[in-house]
């Protein structure tokens, strides 16, 4: 028997004023795709920013200005902080043209994450569309690093394209050397993509997993999200057990400003990983 | 040694049809094989069978002036390939391609339409399913429509 789980608490916590952001040197940057930037960054302080999975910092380029990056490290690496960053404008194009030695701002980690461990002894079910791969990776480093803990492990991706495939190699190697059931799905390529062409949604229905004994974690658009999220439950997963996580113009990240209000909840501190069942209705509410 | 109406029985698109429905559909049908690269058919040919895929990937392609072949979606195992030969005028509207080795089977597309047209319940629980795969294409197709990926966010 499976245990419910619910969203993990914050793991990792801000040290000193949440508000303030620390000074941490970029060390390696490493370019994913035309528009997709990971870095690695180093606290100037000493301190490392230990995180769980699913959690996100707010990102500073000085001067420029702020936004809330997922973590996509390794949590049992917190001396490196990893971050992917999609050039979409603004802050961001700021934070793509960064070059090891120049030096960020970072308040965090804030929020819940995903509660990977809450799944051991089922199934799990990654699916991420586009750049939400990044927040997804350290909970498959989690579920890899306790390999044993879990049952069948099954990553479904949806990208644009072959060339906006997130870390492709790596997703090799979970597949070769870690028992994982790695589907790629495009939505467009030619005759050289030897994967699938499609929606990730169209990946649910042939996916092998218990659907009552498996956690469910879905990152990426929220209509992507929206329809993944009633694929698996009509494949019989449990709304309890599908875990979203919520983008909301996350600002203070302790919860002050309300700017991530989605309803009753505030998504920098409540999520950014909500259950289904806490947010199913929030997702159809088009004003929200 | 399985026989094709076995490998129609197994086959999830078929999944629930009565056994002896299945019988019928079994003298429409053979079992094909496809290697890599090899074209199972081309857009504008005659739409004469319905491609039930048992093992493999097959690519719709399509030419686009320009750009050259590109794939407008792929079909894998447990999944049949094909429509055309359900709606007039039954041509093919795409090319197919093997992606991978592929292990089909074929369906007769004329013998099938006069059987669904001699019992009406064999026609409708197929155009149950065919409507189903139809419906499922229709939708991901629209979803597709909206480039969900396209600088959605951040990060």
């Amino acid at each position: 028997m499976v245990a419910d789980v619910t969203t993990s608490p914050a793991v990792g916590a801000p040290s000193g004023d949440p508000l303030l952001p620390r000074p941490f040197r970029v060390v390696d940057v490493r370019r994913d795709t035309h528009d997709t930037v990971t870095m690695d960054l180093r606290s100037l302080d000493g301190d490392d920013l230990r995180f769980a999975p699913g959690q996100f910092t707010m990102l500073q380029a000085f001067g420029v200005g702020e936004v809330p990056i997922s973590v996509s490290g390794d949590p049992a690496r917190p001396r490196a902080l990893t971050h992917t960053v999609r050039d979409v404008g603004g802050v961001t194009r700021t934070l793509c043209a960064v070059a090891p030695g120049d030096v960020l701002g970072v308040r965090g980690p804030f929020g819940r994450g995903w509660d990977v461990a809450g799944g051991a002894g089922g199934d799990v079910v990654v699916v991420a569309g586009g750049i939400g791969l990044a927040p997804l990776r350290p909970a498959v480093l989690a579920v890899l690093a306790d390999r044993a803990s879990f049952g069948r492990v099954t990553l479904l991706y949806g990208a644009r394209s072959p060339a906006e495939v997130l870390f492709g190699r790596e997703l090799e190697r979970w597949a070769a050397g870690h028992g994982v059931d790695v589907e790629v799905t495009v939505d467009q390529a030619d005759p050289s993509w030897a994967g699938r062409v499609g929606v990730v949604t169209e990946l649910v229905p042939g996916a092998r997993f218990d659907p009552e004994r498996t956690l469910a974690l879905v990152c990426g658009p929220e209509v992507m999200m929206r329809y993944v999220a009633e694929a698996l439950t009509t494949r019989g997963v449990p709304a309890r057990r599908v875990r979203l996580s919520v983008e909301r113009n996350m600002r203070c990240g302790v919860g002050l400003c309300g700017h991530c209000q989605l309803r009753e909840h505030l998504v920098c501190v409540d999520g950014p990983v909500f259950s289904l069942d806490q947010v199913r209705r929030q997702l159809a509410v088009k004003e929200l | 040694m399985q026989t094709v109406g076995d490998l129609l029985t197994a086959h999830p698109f078929f999944a629930g049809l009565d056994e002896r429905l299945v019988r019928e559909l079994e003298r429409c049908s053979r079992n094909v094989h496809f290697h890599i690269g090899e074209v199972l058919f081309r857009e504008g040919e005659n739409a004469d069978r319905l491609l039930v895929i048992r093992r493999g990937r097959v690519a719709l392609d399509v030419h686009v002036p320009g750009r050259g072949e590109v794939v407008v979606s792929t079909v894998d195992a447990g999944e049949v390939v094909g429509w055309s030969w359900f709606v007039p005028p039954y041509t093919w509207f795409f090319d197919a391609r093997a992606v991978t080795e592929v292990s089909a089977v074929s369906v007769d597309a004329s013998c099938l339409r006069d059987r669904c047209d001699a019992d009406p319940v064999l026609g409708y629980m197929l155009m149950q399913r065919i409507a189903q795969v139809m419906y499922q294409r229709l939708q991901a197709a629209r979803l597709r429509m909206l480039d969900l990926y396209e600088a959605d966010h951040g990060g």
